[in-house]
């Protein structure tokens, strides 16, 4: 009757690892999903300031960047040392910021137009005549808009 | 003939596959919120108006200016930075009683003034400090009226503070003093 010996010992069983791949694919799609892949390389300086009244930006996908600050280490020889204005992927004058925001509105659908914010994330070290001569121009592109972004300081 | 099953491909290695691309987005990401303080600018003047500040009482208006040293000069005395926001508080939250403050704070204007010289460092510290004074300012209300804090309000409740504190920063047309 040796036909129904139950098996005794052997230790413990092995941890079935055939859901290890769901597990890691589940974690490997929240990942996807929430990455968000950096669209222009920083070609300045840019170490926001510190603030504590700040409020967060909804929709990412409404906001215009301009940044401000020095040429990164490897631009000094080209560019210079002063601070200076990138628009998307290239050093701009502010004279060119009114076509840039224009260009924005061109590519966003018409009811979320009004919404649009410009972002200006400027260096530490700029001065504000550079970020006055944006505003000016920003002011004359009808952008009124704008949000200076900021690390949020806890207080 | 004999019909042979396709053998079974070996999944086993998935898991390494998925691990290597589960680290790759793991590095990738940056879970950051673009946060910052929200302004907005006034319309560009018209070349005939003129502006005319005159029927302002000069007491309603707060001078704040920053020079190109960084240097805090309001209502013609200077002042640290970290005594500006009880200053603006101070001035906001007057209601008439003394006579070189704000009548009341519907009327209360925060005129600023930068140099073409001043950091944009200490420019965001003191649009910071004044935002914070009206914050301050319409928690105050908003706790004694509602028992919350002014971010916590809703709807009406909201703009009936807002309506009581309007945030009046005015910036003066950018001039160049410190030559810089």
């Amino acid at each position: 009757m040796s036909r129904f010996k139950k098996k005794k010992g052997g230790g413990t069983p092995a941890i079935s690892t055939a859901s290890l791949p769901d597990i890691v694919f589940m974690l490997l799609f929240f990942f996807m999903v929430t990455t968000v892949m950096r669209e222009t390389t920083l070609l300045v300086e840019n170490t926001l300031p510190q603030a504590s009244e700040v409020k967060k930006i909804e929709d990412k996908s409404l906001c215009s960047y301009i940044y401000v600050g020095a040429p990164v280490a490897g631009m000094k020889s080209k560019f210079g040392t002063e601070p200076r204005i990138q628009l998307n992927d290239a050093f701009r004058l502010s004279s060119d910021v009114q076509e840039f925001v224009a260009a924005k509105r061109e590519s966003t659908s018409e009811e979320k137009i009004p919404q649009l914010i410009t972002c200006i994330k400027a260096d530490v070290d700029a001065k504000m005549g550079l970020i006055s001569d944006i505003k000016q121009e920003l002011r004359k592109a009808k952008a009124f808009k704008i949000n200076y972004a900021t690390f949020e300081r806890v207080e | 003939m004999s019909r042979r099953s396709l053998p079974e491909i070996n999944a086993g290695s998935m898991a390494d596959i998925a691990f290597l691309l589960l680290i790759f987005f793991l590095v990738t990401t940056t879970m950051d919120v673009d946060t910052g303080l929200v302004r907005k600018l006034p319309a560009m003047p018209e070349e005939e108006e003129i502006l005319d500040d005159s029927q302002i009482k000069a007491r309603n208006i707060y001078v704040v200016l920053v020079n190109a040293k960084d240097q805090l000069l309001v209502e013609e005395e200077l002042m640290d930075i970290s005594q500006l926001r009880e200053g603006t508080k101070a001035f906001l939250d007057n209601w008439g009683k003394d006579p070189n403050l704000s009548d009341n704070p519907q009327k209360a204007i925060v005129s600023l003034q930068n140099d073409r010289g001043t950091s944009y460092e200490m420019y965001i510290s003191v649009q910071n400090e004044l935002s914070a004074a009206y914050r301050e300012l319409r928690d105050r209300e908003a706790q004694k009226k509602f028992g919350v804090n002014y971010m916590e309000l809703k709807g009406d409740n909201k703009k009936e503070i807002r309506k009581m504190f309007p945030e009046k920063i005015s910036e003066a047309e950018p001039k160049n003093v410190g030559g810089n």
